[in-house]
């Protein structure tokens, strides 16, 4: 029993602490590659090239006041970051990294992470309630109204996936993608596929569908009125889902950890002695630039627009690719 | 018609096309060069013609220049420019006050462009601060000695700028 826990202990902290590293690194590759993409360098002040930044940065964080308002409700304060990070890191329990690599091997793995996102949410709700602010009013309530709306459209991309791969355990679904890059599921599941990516950055409430953040609009959004760590905490969970929808897209749509060049004769062989976690973070980083490269390139939607995209076209074009993925898998063609 | 218009319409946004052609240009810059300056190492050039910091000249033998005519004093616009004057030994004019406020300069160039005698100059140094209180004053004395330290950055400016002085 006790080596048990210690053992589920352990493959937690391997998985939970490089990802806080990932994190760090992540705020800064998105200030360099928004500064490349508006013609400047970027943070390079700190350290060699800026490395050093998200150290300086956390460190400044850490230090600063937290300030909690005489009007906001205290304890749902204080809760809310919490709940926001919570999920953000509970999800990756089901992630496997590969094949064999997995903290958790839970059959229904697609609903476990559906059900961790989804969560998130609260403590979006509560941060923006509890402040008592009605900037922070509005961003909660455009964030949960907007993440309940994608989703149905995400949920529905991933019933695609599960009808396809006939399982919702996350191993058996990349496994059932091996073959080379033209059996994954992106292709058959293209719509779905980019469906599944929009949602996930109205998810995340990444720009150009940070409705709940708006600066130009509405301040800040649900997190104004927070400081120091507990804004941090935002932040962190913030980037912990965009990683967690990134891993989600690459596990479901593009073959999680398998080589691109299965099946090819000389490439092949070759790329199978290269460990599957590779091709796996290779995978995330590259979503994870899309995402960046999306928020560098896209104006914010307003926001009857994103409702409108939402229900009216994403859901509808899930509902069709569903029924076209069933009739593929009935005729044997996936 | 109307159908075959909805159709390209529907064709174009949902192949995403404007989105990727958005995505193409910033991609264009993400690889293209950079235009950052890294400030305190490089600097942008400066024109011979920028007003900056202000000095007081002197001939080549050491005379000052200023004859004390207050032209400067009567045209700076911000009143920033106090004179007194009065007649030397040798029974040249010369000041003996020249305060400038540099708190009131707004270093539009008149008194320069007014001098009979070149002697009150603006500089092309922008990089300098007032750290004690009073010290926004420039005697007479400092202006000087600003002329004399940049002396020869003055001269090559006034002399590229010659034509249309």
């Amino acid at each position: 029993m006790m080596d048990m826990l210690l053992e589920t202990l352990g493959k937690v902290i391997i998985v939970a602490l490089p990802l806080l590293g990932v994190v760090a690194y992540l705020i800064l590759f998105e200030r360099k590659v928004l500064g490349y993409m508006q013609a400047r360098i970027g943070p390079n002040r700190v350290g060699v090239r800026g490395i050093g930044q998200p150290i300086a940065d956390f460190i400044k964080a850490v230090c600063k006041e937290i300030i909690i308002p005489t009007a906001s409700s205290r304890y749902l304060f204080i809760l809310a970051p919490v709940l926001a990070v919570i999920p953000a890191f509970t999800a990756w329990a089901v992630i496997p990294f590969n094949e064999n690599w997995v903290i958790a091997n839970v059959n229904a793995g697609v609903l476990f992470i559906f059900a961790m996102t989804s969560l998130g949410a609260y403590g979006i709700l509560l941060a923006g309630w509890a402040s008592n602010s009605k900037y922070a009013l509005l961003g909660a309530m455009r964030c949960v109204a907007q993440v309940v709306s994608y989703e149905i459209a995400m949920g529905f991309a991933m019933v695609g996936v599960l009808l396809a791969a006939d399982s919702a355990n996350l191993r058996e679904i990349v496994l059932s993608q091996s073959g080379g890059i033209w059996h994954w599921f992106w292709l058959p599941l293209l719509p779905l596929f980019v469906v599944y990516w929009i949602s996930a950055v109205a998810e995340t409430n990444r720009a150009p569908f940070d409705m709940a953040e708006g600066e130009s609009e509405i301040v800040a959004g649900f997190h104004v009125e927070y400081s120091g760590v507990m804004f941090l905490l935002f932040f962190l969970a913030e980037y912990a889902n965009m990683i967690l929808l990134s891993t989600l897209a690459v596990l479901m749509f593009c073959g999680g950890w398998l080589s691109p060049f299965e099946g090819i004769p000389i490439l092949g062989p070759l790329s199978a002695k290269i460990p599957g976690v590779f091709w796996l973070l290779l995978k995330v980083s590259v979503f994870l630039f899309l995402y960046i490269w999306m928020r560098a390139t896209f104006p914010r939607y307003r926001y009857d627009q994103v409702m409108h995209l939402g229900w009216k076209v994403l859901i509808p074009v899930t509902l069709i690719w569903i029924f076209v993925t069933a009739l593929m898998v009935q005729y044997g063609i996936l | 018609m109307a159908y075959f218009k909805t159709a390209k319409r529907f064709a174009k946004s949902f192949s995403l096309i404007e989105l990727l052609k958005g995505l193409g240009v910033t991609w264009h810059f993400f690889v293209g060069k950079k235009t950052t300056v890294q400030y305190p190492e490089e600097q942008t050039p400066v024109s011979s013609r920028f007003r900056g910091m202000l000095a007081q000249r002197r001939y080549a033998n050491g005379e000052e220049r200023c004859i004390a005519c207050k032209l400067c004093e009567a045209v700076c616009p911000a009143c920033a420019i106090f004179i007194e004057a009065e007649v030397r030994e040798d029974g040249s004019r010369r000041t003996i006050t020249y305060d400038l406020d540099v708190f009131k300069c707004i270093n539009c160039g008149l008194c320069e462009e007014v001098c009979p005698v070149d002697a009150i100059v603006l500089t092309s140094e922008m990089h300098y601060t007032i750290q004690g209180r009073g010290d926004n004053i420039f005697p007479k004395e400092k202006l000087l000695a600003i002329g004399d330290l940049y002396e020869a950055k003055i001269a090559a400016d006034r002399e590229e700028d010659k034509d249309s002085r």
